[in-house]
């Protein structure tokens, strides 16, 4: 009896364990299958188009005839808008995180902290929302110009969304630095700042460049923000006060008038597979960056 | 310049740095809050839209996003919760759970669009499901996937390593001692976790823009294969590609979202420090 009992505990404990080493694997599956699917449905554009003109031609006229897909644009409208984004963020988002992780008196920590998450959580539609209806409207009466809706005001936007990202990420890396490296830089004379500058901020170097990583990994992937706040013009940008149009935005945009299976419907899964790939290896660099932080 | 002042002046410009970050969060919290409130009437949120999307109500938007977070945390959480279970419990530092983590961390980096394409790509079309609330919801669950695995390990990883000590020493099994010692303690950290992920997929639409997501639908969905209208979808539709739509209807509609969404994040946060101050060990 105990052990026929036994054995069905075991058979039943092996076939929980079976169960739990699947499920562990399936992220693993989940991120190949995304791949995978991509490329099925994307690569069949690249018989039509040469990769080097899908990537470098200067038109992106999808329903034209015949249709010309020269992504260029769109990249450069990607660019633009990251980069505007990349240097409001990044100076102000280490600034943050240096204060308040290593001068905010602890309520007002607090409550900085909890504003920053809420920026987190704000869907990114009502941001998208926000930006057109009030930054918008702004930057067109101050540039005096004919749409507010420009590279600037989604640089700005996505500024703002990078931000959580940018600052939580290096608060911890700054928390991370042991106390023993602050108290030696005091007991040799240095000031706060001094020590916070030359000494904290120094050290957390790796978590920080990391935190830069991933907000603009954020920014490159926004979607939805991005496409209300930019104009959608997708020409090859030539300053910031343009409207412009970014991969992502193109793929939310166009998607739901394509033909499945048709060059337009792959062109944009095949800009969906250019998106992935930047995005895994930005990924991929800031995870090696934390690990280092970690030793 | 004396060490002093260059101090004094740098602090300052950190503070004004942190308060551009903070004090328009508030700002856009406060701008919402006031256009929106007044369209927020017992109709607006029971009612269908009516001519044209221009008056009447919300509900199906609001209907649709709860039926499509609900189907997402039905098929994240336990997924999930037995991933986390692996990496902490059973995975030894082998080169297969530093790929799984890897995944994990890409998988959280794929832009959500892409995320669209993926849903479209597999479930819409390879599996057939076509656009529907099934297909939103799988893509919407596997988005979530990196929340609820990374809060799980966390809660599963703060139960001390005694509890499972003690457990073993008296003769149970490793199934029954994670599921009988280390889970319990691990269940408020999960559910935090889980709450999040609500949040999260309650607010995301470019995942949904191909998947689910009506334009605008007469009747409500009777199945879990009918497309669905889905409130954040509703607050991009009618501020960009309906003209004519009032503004507080606009404003109104994005407080409900924003609610909605916040209301998520302060229930786990409230969770997390009830937790946290209950904890002994």
């Amino acid at each position: 009896m105990n052990t026929a009992w036994n054995i069905v505990r075991k058979i039943k404990e092996h076939v929980i364990e079976k169960v739990i080493l699947f499920s562990g694997t399936t992220s693993i599956l989940f991120v190949l299958l995304i791949f995978v699917f991509l490329l099925k449905e994307g690569l069949s554009i690249f018989w039509m188009v040469p990769l080097s003109d899908f990537l470098f031609a200067k038109n992106w006229y999808p329903i034209s005839d015949p249709p010309q897909f020269g992504i260029l644009p769109l990249i450069l409208g990607s660019l633009f808008v990251t980069f505007g984004a990349a240097v409001l963020s990044v100076p102000i988002g280490i600034a943050s995180a240096l204060f308040i992780a290593e001068i905010a008196p602890p309520k007002l920590k607090e409550v900085m902290k909890a504003g920053i998450e809420l920026l987190a959580a704000i869907p990114s539609v009502v941001i998208g929302f926000i930006g057109m209806m009030t930054l918008g409207p702004l930057i067109k009466d101050l540039f005096n110009l004919t749409t507010g809706l420009t590279a600037l005001t989604g640089s700005i936007t996505l500024a703002f969304m990078a931000m959580p990202t940018i600052v939580s990420i290096a608060e911890d890396a700054i928390t991370a630095v042991p106390r023993s490296y602050r108290e030696a830089a005091i007991a040799m004379g240095a000031t706060k700042w001094q020590t916070t500058w030359r000494i904290v901020a120094y050290a957390a170097r790796p978590g920080m460049i990391a935190a830069v990583m991933l907000g603009i990994g954020r920014v490159i992937g926004e979607t939805m923000a991005v496409m209300m706040v930019t104009g959608n013009a997708a020409l090859i940008p030539r300053s910031f006060l343009q409207p412009v149009r970014t991969l992502t935005a193109t793929i939310a945009a166009e998607m739901g008038e394509t033909v499945q299976g048709g060059e337009h419907y792959s062109a944009l899964f095949a800009i969906g597979i250019i998106l992935f790939i930047i995005t895994f290896i930005i990924n991929g660099i800031a995870d090696l960056y934390l690990h280092r932080t970690r030793k | 310049m004396k060490a002093q002042t260059e101090q004094r002046i740098a602090v300052s410009i950190l503070f004004l740095c942190t308060f551009l970050v903070v004090v328009p969060v508030l700002v856009i919290l406060i701008i919402i809050s006031m256009k929106g409130v007044s369209a927020l009437t017992v109709s607006f949120l029971f009612d269908m839209p009516q001519n044209g999307m221009t008056s009447g109500g919300i509900f199906p938007a609001i209907l649709g996003t709860v039926y499509l977070v609900v189907g997402a945390i039905v098929f994240a959480v336990p997924l999930g919760v037995l991933s986390a279970i692996y990496l902490v419990e059973y995975a030894k530092d082998t080169p297969l759970s530093r790929l799984i983590k890897l995944a994990i961390v890409n998988l959280a980096g794929v832009p959500s669009v892409v995320y669209g394409l993926f849903g479209l790509g597999i479930f819409v079309i390879f599996f057939g499901f076509g656009a529907s609330i099934l297909s939103g919801s799988l893509t919407l669950g596997i988005m979530i996937l990196p929340v609820i695995i990374t809060a799980s390990r966390e809660a599963l990883e703060s139960v001390p390593k005694t509890f499972r000590i003690v457990s073993l020493s008296l003769g149970a099994s490793k199934w029954q001692t994670i599921r009988h010692s280390v889970l319990p303690h691990a269940i408020p950290g999960i559910l935090t976790g889980t709450i999040l992920g609500l949040g999260r997929a309650a607010g995301e639409t470019a995942p949904i823009l191909f998947t689910v997501a009506a334009f605008y639908l007469p009747k409500l969905p009777q199945s879990v294969f009918d497309q669905t209208m889905a409130l954040p979808y509703h607050l991009y539709v009618i501020s960009t590609q309906v003209p004519g739509i009032p503004e507080h209807t606009r404003y109104g509609t994005a407080l409900v979202l924003l609610l909605l969404v916040l209301l998520l994040n302060l229930g786990a946060i409230i969770l997390r420090y009830q937790f946290r101050k209950k904890k002994k060990w």
